[in-house]
C-alpha cells in the first residue's frame, strides 16, 4: 500500500523545523549576532522594521536572522510580536520641520535653503561588486572609521533644516489638500478594518506598513504610463524626529526617543484651485531609511487623488488592498496547504458536465 | 494582584491566555455577536496580527481565540481530518496559549475550528463550528470591488449573482461550481459558506448549532445562528446538488453516506475512497458499524 | 387622466452653483454656462406630463440637455432638484425613495434604451442573458421559463434568436440595439426611455426599427419618451414634443403642429434647417 494520509503531522512539523535549523548551521560559520545584523545590515532591519510596523531596531534584526534573511517573513514575525503589545499612548503628532537631518536633497531647485546634503548613499557610486569586502578585518575597520570620523561627524550640520516645499506653500503655490488630517480622528488601520474611501491617516498608515516591493510595483506602474504621475522630488530627507508623549503623571510633553525616518515629498502636475493654477503634492513617510518606498509612498498618495480613478495606482480601493506583504505573502503560501475536498468538489463538477455534453450532445437542445 | 501573580496567570513567556490582548477579544466578540444578529452578514473586524500566516486560518483563529475558556474542549480539522499538518499547527497553537483540552472526538468537542469540512456527525446547540474563511465575498465572482459588493448587499442587488448562474448553466448544462457553492441565508444575504463542499451545506440549514465564519486577511466575521434557513441558489429547473459518489465506498469503513476522498494508489494506480471525515471513520470502523 | 409619470422642475447643474445660476443662463442669455460661477446648467426647471399609450418625443441639439433630463428620471443622474411622480405610487416624490426602492422602480417600471450600447448591455454576457436578467431581477427561478420568454422578445425585436447565446460584442449596432429593447420591454415596464436610439445605423436598420417600436408600443401598452435630435425620428414616433434649448423647455406641444407650425424662433430655426 503505498499511499500514506497526510496525518501524524505533528511528528513532521516537529521534524520540519530541525531540519531548518539544521539548514542555517550545518555551513560551520561562526553564529551571527544579532548586533551584526543591526549593524551591518541596517537596511534590511529598517525594511522589517516598516513592513512589521514596529520601531524596534534590535527585534527586528532578530527577526531577520530567525527567518534566515528572508525580510518578508522577518516582518511577519514582528508584527506577530507587535501585535500582542499593549498600547500605553499615543505620541504627540510631530512635525517633520523639527527633523535632525543626515541626507536631504531636492530635485527641484539647484540651491536649497541649508543646502543640500548628500549623506550615506551609494546613489553615485559604480555598483562593482567589492572584492575587498571579502577579507574585511577588524583592523581595517577601526583604522577606516578612525580616518572618516572626520566626515562623519555630524556636529558640522545644523540642528534643523528649513523645508523645500514651504518655500512653494508660501508663495501660494501648492494645493492645500482638503483632506488634511485631523488630530483627533487619526485611524488606527491595525485595530479597525479599513473602509473605502479610506481616510487620508488610515491611507497613509497603510503605506507606511506596505511592503517595499508592492509599493515600488504600483508606483511605477503610474510613472511609467499606466498613469500620469511624472514626480519631481521637493524634498527628499533621511533623519531622526523625536518621539514625544505626554507624561502620564505630569500632563506635559515628555521625550522619549528618536525615530529615524525618510520623507519624501513630491511635486506633481497642475491642478486648479478656485481660480489659480496650482501645483499638487503627494507625501510618504516610512520608518528607517528607505528611500524606494518613501518615494513610491508619495507618488501613490498622489495617484490616489486622481479626480477620475481609473489605472490601477489611482484606485484607493486597489492600492491599499494589495500593498500589505504580510497578507499577501501569507496567501500566497496558503495555496500550498491540502485543498482535496474542494478539488473533490470541482472534479464531481467537470465530470458531471461530460456527462451531461456526452449524452445529450448539443446542451442547446434542451434550452 | 502583584506583578508575580499577574505573570503566574499567564500562560507562555508572558502572552496573555488565549494570546490575544483582552481588548482585542472583547472587540472580536462585540463583532461576533453584531454577526448573529444579523444572520449572513459580512462584519468589518480589526483583524490581529498572529504568528500564523494570514490565509492559514487567522480569520477562524481569532474568533476560537476570543470565545474560548479554560473550560472548553477544542478539536480543529481540515479537510475533516485531525492529524493534518495545519490542523495539528493550529491545535499545537490555541493549546499551548490557553491550556484547554483538544479531543479529536466530534461529539466531545465544544469548539470545532475547522477549514473546507463540515464533519459529518450531526452537531448540537451546546457546540460551535468556527470555519476559516479565505473569500467571505460570494459576490468577488462577479464583482472585485468591495465598495461595489457592500452596495449590491445592502440593496439586496443580486441580479448578476443570478445572472453568473443563468450563464452557467447556457454554457455548461449545469451549475459548474464545486465547492464555495452561494448560499441565500435567513432569505436575505447572500454568503459565502466558506470553500466546503456541496455536500456540508444542508448541514448549515436550521441546524441546531452556530456557526461562525472568520476571515482573517480579508478583515470579516459572519455567522449562521441556529435554526437559520441556508438556502444554496438554485433554479426549478436547475437544482442544487451534493457531490455524486455513485456506488463508492470508504475502503476503510465501508461507508455510502458521507463526504469522500478519492485516493489514487500509487502502486497500482487503481483508485479507491476513503471517508474524508477521519474522526468519524474512525469511529465507526472501531465501532464494526463498518462493513 | 392621470399621467403616468410627472416631473416637476427638474434642475441639474454640474458644478458648484450659485444663486444667479438659473436667471444667467437658458435660452434668452443664450448659454448654459452661468456667468457667475462657470457651473453648466445642463437643465432647469423642466416639468412635463406623460401619459399612457403615449410617445413623448423630446428634440433638441446636443448640449440641450435632452440626455442629461432623461438620464435623471433612470436616475443614472442625481438631480440638484425637482420631482417625479409615478402613477403607482402617486403620493412620493420618487428621487426622495432609497437606492432599494428606486433600483426596484428602475427594474420593474421603467425600461432605457441608451445611444450607446456599451451603457445598456453587459457585453461578454450572453445576448440571451442580458435579456434574462430582468427576469431573475424579478425573481424568476426557472431557467426553461427565463430562455423561453427572453427568446420571445428576441423575436419580437426582430433579433435572430439563433444567436441569442451569443454575447453582444459578435453582434451588429443593430441587433445590439434589439438586445436592448427586448431587454428594456423584458420586465413589461410601464414607462420606456428611448436616448438617441438610432443615431449611428444604417438608415435601413433605423427605419425597421422605428416601425418596430411603434408595433411594439401598442403590443406592449407602454408609454415611451424619445430622446432625438433627429425631426424624421420625432415625427415617425412623438405624438406631442417638447423642445429643448440650453436646458430649458421652450416649446411644447403636438408633433404635427410643432413641425409644421413652429412657434418658437429656436424651433422654427430647428424645423427650417432640416428642410
Amino acid at each position: 500500500m503505498g499511499y500514506v494520509a497526510v496525518r501524524g503531522g505533528e511528528d513532521a512539523i516537529k521534524c520540519a523545523e530541525k531540519l531548518l535549523r539544521y539548514q542555517r548551521l550545518r555551513g560551520g560559520a561562526r553564529p551571527l549576532t544579532v548586533e551584526q545584523i543591526e549593524g551591518q545590515l541596517y537596511l534590511a532591519v529598517d525594511r522589517v522594521m516598516g513592513e512589521g510596523s514596529l520601531y524596534a531596531p534590535e527585534l527586528a534584526a532578530l527577526a531577520i536572522k530567525q527567518a534566515v534573511g528572508d525580510t518578508m517573513e522577518a516582518s511577519f514575525i514582528l508584527r506577530a510580536y507587535r501585535t500582542t503589545k499593549q498600547r500605553f499612548c499615543c505620541s504627540i503628532p510631530e512635525t517633520t520641520k523639527e527633523m535632525r537631518i543626515v541626507r536631504r536633497i531636492s530635485a527641484a531647485f539647484k540651491d536649497i535653503p541649508g543646502g543640500q546634503l548628500l549623506g550615506a548613499t551609494s546613489d553615485y557610486t559604480l555598483r562593482l561588486l567589492d572584492f575587498d569586502l571579502k577579507d574585511e578585518s577588524p583592523q581595517e575597520m577601526r583604522t577606516f572609521i578612525r580616518d572618516v570620523s572626520d566626515i562623519a561627524r555630524e556636529g558640522n550640520i545644523p540642528d534643523t533644516f528649513p523645508k523645500v516645499v514651504e518655500i512653494l506653500r508660501q508663495e501660494g503655490l501648492l494645493v492645500e489638500r482638503k483632506d488634511s488630517i485631523d488630530d483627533r480622528s487619526i485611524s488606527d488601520i491595525a485595530r479597525q478594518s479599513m473602509t473605502f474611501p479610506e481616510s487620508r491617516s488610515g491611507t497613509l498608515q497603510a503605506m507606511a506598513r506596505g511592503e517595499t516591493g508592492g509599493l515600488l510595483l504600483l508606483a511605477y506602474s503610474n510613472m511609467r504610463g499606466y498613469g500620469d504621475i511624472h514626480p519631481t522630488i521637493g524634498e527628499l530627507r533621511v533623519g531622526f524626529v523625536p518621539l514625544k508623549i505626554i507624561h502620564p503623571h505630569t500632563g506635559e510633553p515628555y521625550t522619549v526617543g528618536e525615530v529615524r525616518v525618510t520623507e519624501a515629498e513630491v511635486i506633481a502636475r497642475l491642478d486648479v484651485e478656485g481660480e489659480t493654477q496650482k501645483f499638487t503634492m503627494g507625501y510618504g513617510l516610512c520608518f528607517g531609511h528607505n528611500e524606494v518606498k518613501a518615494i513610491s509612498m508619495a507618488v501613490l498618495d498622489r495617484a490616489m487623488q486622481a479626480r477620475k480613478p481609473e489605472m490601477p495606482s489611482e484606485k484607493q480601493e486597489f492600492v491599499l488592498s494589495h500593498i500589505d506583504g504580510i497578507e499577501s505573502m501569507g496567501f500566497c503560501n496558503h495555496y500550498k496547504l491540502p485543498h482535496y475536498v474542494t478539488f473533490q468538489s470541482d472534479l464531481d463538477r467537470l465530470r458531471k458536465v461530460k456527462e451531461i455534453h456526452d449524452t445529450e450532445g448539443n446542451l442547446k437542445k434542451n434550452l | 494582584m502583584t506583578l508575580k501573580e499577574i505573570l503566574r496567570k499567564t500562560f507562555d513567556n508572558g502572552y496573555n491566555f488565549a494570546f490575544l490582548d483582552e481588548g482585542a477579544k472583547r472587540e472580536i466578540r462585540r463583532k461576533i455577536l453584531k454577526a448573529v444578529a444579523i444572520p449572513g452578514y459580512q462584519t468589518p473586524f480589526g483583524s490581529r496580527e498572529l504568528p500564523i500566516a494570514r490565509g492559514w486560518g487567522t480569520g477562524g483563529l481569532q474568533i476560537t481565540l476570543s470565545i474560548i475558556g479554560t473550560g472548553d474542549t477544542l478539536k480543529v480539522i481540515d479537510q475533516g481530518c485531525d492529524g493534518s499538518v495545519n490542523a495539528v499547527n493550529i491545535k499545537k497553537f490555541i493549546g499551548r496559549v490557553t491550556g484547554v483540552k483538544t479531543t479529536t472526538d466530534t461529539n466531545k468537542a465544544s469548539i470545532i475550528q475547522t477549514r473546507h469540512r463540515v464533519p459529518e456527525e450531526i452537531m448540537t446547540e451546546d457546540q460551535i463550528l468556527i470555519l476559516q474563511v479565505p473569500y467571505p465575498e460570494a459576490l468577488r465572482t462577479v464583482e472585485p470591488e468591495e465598495t461595489e459588493t457592500r452596495r449590491m448587499h445592502a440593496e439586496a442587488d443580486y441580479s448578476r449573482m443570478w445572472l453568473y448562474l443563468y450563464e452557467d448553466i447556457v454554457r455548461f448544462g449545469e451549475i459548474s461550481i464545486g465547492a464555495r457553492y452561494p448560499v441565500a441565508v435567513n432569505g436575505r444575504y447572500i454568503m459565502d459558506p466558506s470553500p466546503i463542499p456541496r455536500w456540508d451545506i444542508p448541514k448549515l440549514d436550521r441546524a441546531d448549532t452556530l456557526y461562525l465564519f472568520g476571515a482573517g486577511r480579508e478583515k470579516r466575521i459572519y455567522a449562521v445562528p441556529p435554526h437559520t434557513e441556508v438556502k444554496p441558489l438554485e433554479f426549478e429547473d436547475y437544482l442544487f446538488r451534493v457531490e455524486d459518489f455513485g456506488d463508492a465506498r470508504c475502503r476503510r469503513c465501508g461507508s455510502c453516506d458521507t463526504f469522500l476522498d478519492e485516493i489514487i494508489d500509487d502502486e497500482t494506480g487503481k483508485r479507491f475512497y476513503q471517508c474524508s471525515d477521519t474522526d468519524y471513520c474512525d469511529r465507526r470502523t472501531v465501532d464494526g458499524t463498518g462493513s | 387622466m392621470a399621467p403616468v409619470l410627472k416631473l416637476k422642475n427638474i434642475t441639474r447643474l454640474f458644478g458648484k452653483g450659485c444663486p444667479s445660476c438659473l436667471e444667467s443662463t437658458g435660452p434668452d442669455a443664450d448659454t448654459n454656462v452661468c456667468s457667475h460661477c462657470g457651473t453648466v446648467v445642463a437643465c432647469a426647471c423642466v416639468s412635463l406630463d406623460l401619459y399612457h399609450d403615449e410617445i413623448l418625443g423630446i428634440m433638441g441639439e446636443s448640449g440641450s440637455g435632452k440626455s442629461t433630463l432623461l438620464k435623471t428620471l433612470h436616475f443614472d443622474i442625481a438631480v440638484s432638484s425637482g420631482e417625479i411622480y409615478f402613477e403607482n405610487c402617486a403620493d412620493i416624490n420618487l428621487l426622495t425613495m432609497s437606492p432599494f426602492e428606486k433600483r426596484r422602480i428602475r427594474n420593474f417600471e421603467m425600461g432605457i434604451v441608451y445611444q450607446n450600447p456599451h451603457l445598456g448591455l453587459k457585453m461578454e454576457v450572453s445576448s440571451g442573458g442580458n435579456v434574462a436578467e430582468k427576469l431573475l431581477m424579478a425573481g424568476w427561478k426557472n431557467i426553461d421559463k427565463t430562455r423561453k420568454r427572453s427568446r420571445s422578445l428576441l423575436r419580437e425585436t426582430e433579433f435572430p434568436v439563433g444567436r441569442m447565446d451569443e454575447p453582444p460584442k459578435n453582434l451588429s449596432g443593430g441587433e445590439q440595439q434589439r438586445v436592448q429593447i427586448a431587454r428594456a420591454l423584458s420586465s413589461n415596464p410601464k414607462v420606456l426611455f428611448l436616448d438617441e436610439m438610432t443615431t449611428g445605423l444604417d438608415l435601413s436598420v433605423q427605419a425597421r426599427i422605428l416601425d418596430m417600436l411603434r408595433s411594439l408600443q401598442k403590443r406592449f401598452h407602454v408609454s415611451m419618451i424619445v430622446v432625438s435630435h433627429d425631426l424624421g425620428v420625432i415625427r415617425l414616433l412623438a405624438q406631442r414634443t417638447a423642445v429643448m434649448k440650453y436646458g430649458r423647455v421652450v416649446e411644447l406641444g403636438l408633433t404635427d403642429q410643432i413641425l409644421e407650425d413652429p412657434r418658437h424662433p429656436y424651433t422654427q430655426l430647428l424645423v427650417n434647417s432640416e428642410l
